[in-house]
């Protein structure tokens, strides 16, 4: 059972959409904005609200790649691996963040829950490829030192804060 | 904020705000654009910000407040095009253009060029063949092969104000149109233009909006389509952030030309930068009367909204992009009906590209004779490419259509970096396939490059040289194709995942002769019989590369060797002898004990036990592994 306040949060979210079909993916990314995930748990509450069948909103949020039913970190690392990157050596970068956080391709978090390594397919920066982002700030021509370099710095910020 | 409402006004309010820009002494226009923001624009903005209020200088540009006119201004700009050499800073009236700005050389900047004119001459482009130091855009020879229409304000002024765009006179296409054509006239004219989609497909806007504009249904919708999902590209990205009002001008000149009453535009959720200038954008637009309610005063009313996607690649193809905007998952549909009869919600639909839409305010200010003066008979006007990979000068260009791939990539990309060897360039990303250096002196239109077997597509510009391999780039685009695959038919489901075996098996050293006659067959089977585009044209790479590459595919299969060297598994590590001082690090690094050797001896390494991994060339501290 989810907490009380997941569904007076996702009341907050529902109220700004007409209780209609097509406001169902702009609520997932909502929801997901607001937890990092989308907590499976939420979606029959917003089927109903919206009218429309439980097994139709679990369909929708699982045909897109973007919404995970799983927590994600802290710091969500996308590591793109589009065509420009992908010939620029995109993949020491992936390897080396995997390795340095211990992740590989099934496992995508950390166990404290700081980082998420992902793959994404163009970041709309690929003359400066390769590149990541990291939440939602794009890090250019990278390497895997720098990517160990990046790491550092990101666990850093999460010790401040 | 007051609504504008008639045209007369439009035109007061253009000249107060040009006026505004004149009496700026100074503009400083930092590049907000993704790619100068990653290398760190914003830094250089605040810290030019802060310089300016230090010397109590008014930083923001603000129509509605008298000016005061000594100061100057610091403005965020849409992409200049030229992100490899960001953080770019233009500043105005001198025109000067400084690359890879750091918040440090801000101070430098405003002493000299900003206070006393004086050009800062270590931050200036520097030729990267004759060293020459380049003053302005027009003497950089990126910018100098280059036409820009659609990109004529991205990087000139502030994408985040309404105030800059309307200065710039846009808007003034959507005037023109609402007060002095009629609804057939706006469409016979972009009929005329030519104007093609820049979507991938190329098919003949007007043609689109006469249909939707015919249809007897009188709820209708205009769509734009901001997917862009092809790896490797990003025209429209820096379209949307860097002049949004143009595409939506371009969309409220199609929604009064087909009777539609609301639009969507449909954008990456990986592009949040895009998505925040255009809500910002519509918000302006709606204040100033731009959209919404009896726009201009003129009774057309028109609303806009803006749907993510949640990174589904299927979702470009327009009847999966209609359906994700209605709420569900984004699968193409066996058309027909199509999109112009029964698109979004049912109802007759314009769906266009954002390329495609902010072609329309230009085409209607100057007209379709003179649109069809630039670029080719059949293709007219410029399109926009994505240059990246392995040329000098990587970035987003303005292109007439008609211009060669070698112009693009030798004159303004600047050949091939670290002076390697020209191998291939692909376009059209997972839909289309690569040319060679035969073909690099075929006219770049949408009916030329078909007979060579590719497509124009959006506009991806992936150049390779002698490093890349291009088994493996086939094999790279049909992993994503299969990935990418909605699922719903099976030619393109099961289909891709067969080529996609083939092709790693391939790579890996295991394949036959036969899979390349599979992979011809498999092709052909998917080609005819998928559902939509993204299947029907998934083997298009593959099929490309068989046709000018099948040497390396053979040389894969027999030989068990990749000639560039980059396929993993047919790799073969090896200890330069000469270079070996036995200190034996690559033997402790080998995770499989494939090294041995013993001091003064050199080592080396077993090829049947070598996983290839890599290790042990990390690990040498004399550079004496090599790959062959
Ligand atoms: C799999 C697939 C992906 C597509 N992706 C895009 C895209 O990202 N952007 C786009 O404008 N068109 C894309 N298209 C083409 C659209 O279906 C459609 O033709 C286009 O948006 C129409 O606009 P235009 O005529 O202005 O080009 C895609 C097509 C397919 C089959
Ligand atoms: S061709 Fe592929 S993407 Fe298109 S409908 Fe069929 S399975 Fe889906
Ligand atoms: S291919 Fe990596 S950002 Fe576009």
């Amino acid at each position: 059972m989810l907490d009380e306040s997941f569904y007076s949060k996702a009341d907050e979210i529902l109220n700004r959409y007409p209780a209609q079909e097509r406001s169902l993916i702009p609520i997932i990314h909502e929801i997901q904005e607001t937890y990092n995930y989308v907590p499976v748990e939420l979606l029959p509450y917003v089927a109903k609200h919206i009218g429309i069948t439980e097994t139709k909103a679990y369909s929708v949020a699982s045909f897109y790649e973007r919404f995970s039913f799983e927590p994600k970190g802290k710091f969500i690392i996308r590591v793109c691996d589009g065509t420009a990157c992908h010939v620029r050596q995109s993949l020491p970068v992936l390897e080396r963040l995997r390795s340095e956080l211990g992740l590989s391709e099934k496992k995508h978090t950390t166990d404290d829950m700081l980082f998420t390594v992902e793959t994404v397919s163009c970041l709309g920066a690929c003359s400066l490829a390769p590149a990541l982002m990291v939440n939602e700030h794009v890090h250019p021509a990278m390497t895997p030192d720098k990517a160990t370099a990046l790491v550092k710095e990101l666990r850093e910020e999460a010790a401040k804060s | 904020m007051i609504k504008i409402k008639s045209h007369e006004e439009l035109n007061t309010l253009q000249k107060n705000f040009e006026d505004g820009i004149k009496n700026e002494p100074v503009r400083i226009l930092v590049c907000a654009g993704t790619g100068c923001q990653a290398s760190g624009s914003l830094k250089v903005w605040e810290k030019m910000c802060e310089l300016a209020k230090d010397t109590k200088i008014s930083v923001e540009f603000a129509p509605e407040v008298a000016h005061d006119h000594n100061h100057p201004a610091v403005h965020k700009s849409g992409c200049l095009g030229f992100c490899e050499q960001g953080p770019l800073v233009r500043i105005e009236p001198l025109g000067v253009l400084y690359t890879k700005v750091k918040p440090e050389d801000c101070e430098e900047i405003f002493e000299k060029t900003v206070k006393q004119n004086e050009v800062v001459n270590r931050l200036l482009y520097k030729n990267k063949i004759t060293g020459e130091e380049c003053f302005n855009q027009s003497e950089i020879p990126f910018y100098k092969g280059q036409t820009r229409v659609v990109l004529k304000t991205c990087g000139t002024i502030d994408p985040e104000s309404i105030e800059e765009a309307i200065a710039a006179g846009e808007y003034q296409a959507l005037a023109k149109a609402l007060f002095t054509m009629t609804q057939d006239e706006v469409i016979k004219t972009v009929l005329d233009s030519k104007l093609r989609g820049r979507g991938g497909g190329g098919f003949v806007a007007g043609k689109k909006w006469q249909q939707v504009a015919g249809q007897p249904e009188k709820i209708r919708y205009v769509v734009c389509n901001g997917d862009e999902g092809d790896p490797g590209a990003f025209m429209d990205c820096s379209i949307m952030e860097g002049d949004p009002h143009r595409m939506i001008e371009g969309m409220i000149i199609a929604a009064y030309a087909v009777g539609a009453q609301e639009g969507y535009i449909y954008v990456r959720a990986e592009y949040p930068l895009a998505v925040k200038r255009l809500t910002n954008a519509i918000k302006q637009a709606t204040e100033y009367g731009l959209l919404g309610d009896n726009i201009l005063g003129s009774g057309f009313s028109f609303r806009l909204n803006i749907n993510r996607g949640a990174g589904a690649f299927v979702c470009g193809e327009g009847s999966a992009l209609t359906a994700s905007i209605e709420g569900k998952r984004g699968m193409p549909r066996v058309k027909p009906p199509r999109t112009v009869e029964q698109g979004l919600f049912g109802k007759p639909t314009v769906l266009n590209n954002v390329e495609t839409y902010a072609n329309v305010p230009q085409i209607i200010l100057s007209g379709a004779d003179w649109y069809r003066s630039i670029g080719t008979e059949n293709s007219p006007g410029t399109k926009t490419f994505a240059l990246t990979g392995a040329v000098r000068n990587t970035g987003l260009v303005e292109v007439p259509f008609g211009i060669t791939p070698r112009e693009i990539i030798f004159n303004i990309g600047g050949g091939i970096r670290d002076d390697k060897k020209f191998k291939a360039v692909q376009i059209g990303g997972p839909s289309g396939g690569c040319l060679t250096e035969k073909q690099l002196d075929e006219p770049l239109d949408f009916d030329s490059v078909k007979k060579l077997g590719v497509i124009v597509g959006s506009g991806g510009l992936v150049v390779m040289d002698e490093s890349t391999c291009m088994v493996e780039v086939a094999r790279f685009f049909m992993e994503f194709t299969h990935r990418e695959s909605c699922g719903k038919c099976v030619p393109c489901r099961e289909g891709t995942l067969r080529m996609l075996e083939i092709l790693e098996r391939i790579v890996a050293g295991q394949g036959e002769m036969e899979d390349i006659d599979k992979l011809r067959t498999l092709a052909d089977l998917i080609i005819h019989t998928a559902l939509c585009g993204l299947g029907k044209s998934a083997p298009l790479p593959v099929v490309s590369t068989l046709n000018s590459f099948l040497d390396e595919y053979i040389e894969h299969i027999q030989n068990k060797k990749c000639p560039a060297h980059v396929c993993q598994k047919l790799k073969q590590y090896i200890i330069d002898k000469e270079k070996c001082k036995s200190c034996s690090k690559c033997a402790r690094g080998c995770p499989v004990q494939a090294i041995s050797g013993a001091p003064k001896v050199p080592y080396e390494i077993d090829q049947d036990k070598c996983i290839k991994c890599g290790a042990c060339m990390a690990a040498c501290p004399f550079k004496a592994i090599y790959v062959a």
